[in-house]
């Protein structure tokens, strides 16, 4: 068989753009950040050494651990406030809407907020929650509050609200495919055997949509932990998060090594959490058969 | 009988719920949207209800802030730039990723796949560190570099999948005809690709038009429109920004309607 040969001069053609780019772009500046993580600050620079203190600093620092806790709690709560919302409508979905011109009219409206400026997804609650905002006014309006609340913006349920709004795309989208999979056979034969809905719910269909859920699970959750946009707009002094943290190192503080550190933290984490995810929705995968 | 009326009646309060919580997480979703659009038209330079008459005057002074359009102009620069990398490079990489087995290409794939799952900061200081110890001053340039290093993945994930779903035979058949392989790389393989080409652009485009958290670590003087609408942001709220909002979300519904009809024309192929 003569084959298509790229093997040989033009395919190296081919990759030396992206492996030189890849090399340049990517391995080199992770490197940095993992050499800069063991350097020690000397006002009003840093210098070279290889040494733990930054990293026992993370964990020895109550500061710094429990802003680590705390985005760890707000990502939580973000996807399972996203998980509960997003479950019965994509069940909704797949199960219930008989035309499939609606069903794929619903499923655009939930995705398109996504192609919608993420700031402006953070701005909008600020300008709903915030105490001369317009839920407020609405409330003090209609005579529902005497004076307008400041409970409502600047602490860690303004967050979750506007987090779970930005992202719960990303916890639609696998579960809708997951559900959509689903052989509708398994459905009905539930039914015919006598099993109630929720039964069929929870014994068909929950257990073969897991795959979906993780993968959800695992986005908003990665994207939250990431966020520094939110907090900066929406959270108070408690809604400070890690990546806060680590842009006041690389801003105000001047402190690259520390800001380095937290940043291999958060890498670690959201890497060990994909390859969690990934174990678990392969192994529900081979278990399904 | 009790048996199939309560059947019935469950049936009935089922759908009801449902049709509740559809349309709560619809409102949820689009109600602030509204507000956002409702808020840029009205007569008042707060933003609270109720609502005190129809003004046009926050986009007059939209387009006649120089601050703004410059920002916007930044941000069409980056964005357009920045994409034309992405497929430049991303093209190239999800071929070789499909076609060629060379060493280190595990590696390759993760690295280049990276920025895709973790969060944008990394992404950003990590090149922040790169520009400084090369002693590159930040710009515009330097933005570009890092939208396109960020953005990377979504074309060569949307290419790759495109690739492999491409039968090999067309690649065979043009070499039996005597094509040589770079002649086979532009006439027969990127037109059958081009769907995924343009849908993986128009992506990067918009997210990079969107992009803040590399921006925010690799921009010098110059601001990018989000950059810019976010530093007014924290001064204070103004109906101004709600206007551009407006427009955004405009040019976001036309991007939109572009691409579902891209993928539907590639659907009906």
């Amino acid at each position: 068989m003569k084959g298509f040969r790229l093997d040989r001069l033009p395919g190296l053609a081919v990759l030396s753009a992206p492996l030189v780019w890849a090399v340049l772009f990517l391995f080199i500046p992770y490197l940095i950040i993992f050499t800069y993580s063991f350097w020690l600050k000397k006002y009003p620079t840093f210098i070279p050494a290889f040494q733990f203190g930054n990293y026992a600093q993370i964990f020895a620092d109550p500061q710094y651990y429990q802003v680590l806790l705390r985005t760890g709690k707000i990502a939580l709560m973000v996807t399972g406030l996203s998980l509960l919302l997003a479950y019965p409508f994509a069940y909704f979905l797949v199960f219930k809407v008989k035309s499939s011109r609606v069903r794929s009219l619903l499923y655009m409206a939930v995705i398109a907020p996504l192609w919608v400026s993420y700031l402006l997804r953070a701005y909008i609650w600020k300008t709903i929650l915030g105490s001369e905002g317009v839920l407020n006014s609405f409330l003090v309006w209609t005579g529902i509050l005497s004076a307008p609340t400041d409970l409502l913006l600047y602490n860690q349920f303004s967050m979750v609200v506007t987090l779970t709004y930005i992202f719960i795309p990303f916890m639609v989208m696998p579960i809708f495919t997951a559900l959509e999979k689903i052989p509708r056979n398994l459905v009905e034969a539930a039914g015919d055997l006598g099993v109630p809905p929720w039964g069929t719910l929870a014994k068909v269909i929950w257990p073969l949509s897991l795959p979906g859920v993780i993968a959800g699970a695992t986005f908003t959750f990665c994207l939250t932990f990431g966020d520094f946009i939110a907090p900066m707009l929406v959270g108070g002094p408690d809604g400070v998060m890690i990546a806060n943290v680590i842009t006041s190192q690389y801003g105000a503080a001047l402190n690259w090594p520390l800001g380095s550190a937290l940043a291999v933290v958060l890498l670690i984490i959201v890497l060990v959490i994909i390859e969690l995810s990934d174990r678990l929705q392969r192994k529900d995968r081979i278990g399904l058969g | 009988m009790i048996q199939a009326l309560n059947n019935t009646l469950f049936r009935r309060l089922g759908a009801g719920v449902f049709v509740t919580m559809i349309a709560s997480i619809l409102a949820f979703l689009y109600l602030p949207v509204i507000v956002l659009i409702v808020f840029s038209f009205n007569d008042s330079s707060s933003l609270t209800l109720p609502l005190s008459g129809f003004t046009w005057k926050w986009y007059q002074s939209v387009f006649a802030n120089e601050d703004l359009l410059r920002a916007l102009r930044n941000s069409f620069y980056v964005a357009s730039l920045a994409t034309v990398l992405t497929l430049v490079i991303g093209v190239p990489a999800a071929f070789a990723l499909d076609r060629l087995n060379f060493p280190g290409k595990t590696l390759f794939r993760r690295l280049v796949l990276l920025p895709l799952v973790l969060p944008g900061i990394i992404t950003g200081i990590s090149m922040l560190n790169l520009f400084k110890l090369m002693g590159f001053n930040l710009s515009l340039e330097t933005v570009i570099i890092g939208h396109a290093t960020a953005l990377l993945s979504v074309v060569v994930t949307q290419v790759f999948a495109r690739l492999q779903r491409l039968s090999r035979s067309y690649e065979e058949a043009a070499a039996d005809l005597g094509a040589k392989p770079w002649e086979t790389f532009f006439l027969v393989i990127l037109p059958n690709i081009r769907s995924a080409m343009i849908g993986s652009a128009l992506l990067s485009f918009t997210l990079s038009f969107d992009e803040i958290p590399v921006t925010f670590f690799l921009t010098g003087r110059d601001n990018t429109l989000p950059m810019y609408i976010w530093s007014t942001m924290r001064r204070g709220l103004t109906p101004e920004i709600n206007a551009v909002g407006t427009l955004i979300i405009a040019a976001s519904l036309v991007l939109i309607v572009l691409s579902v009809s891209l993928l539907k024309a590639d659907d009906e192929r």
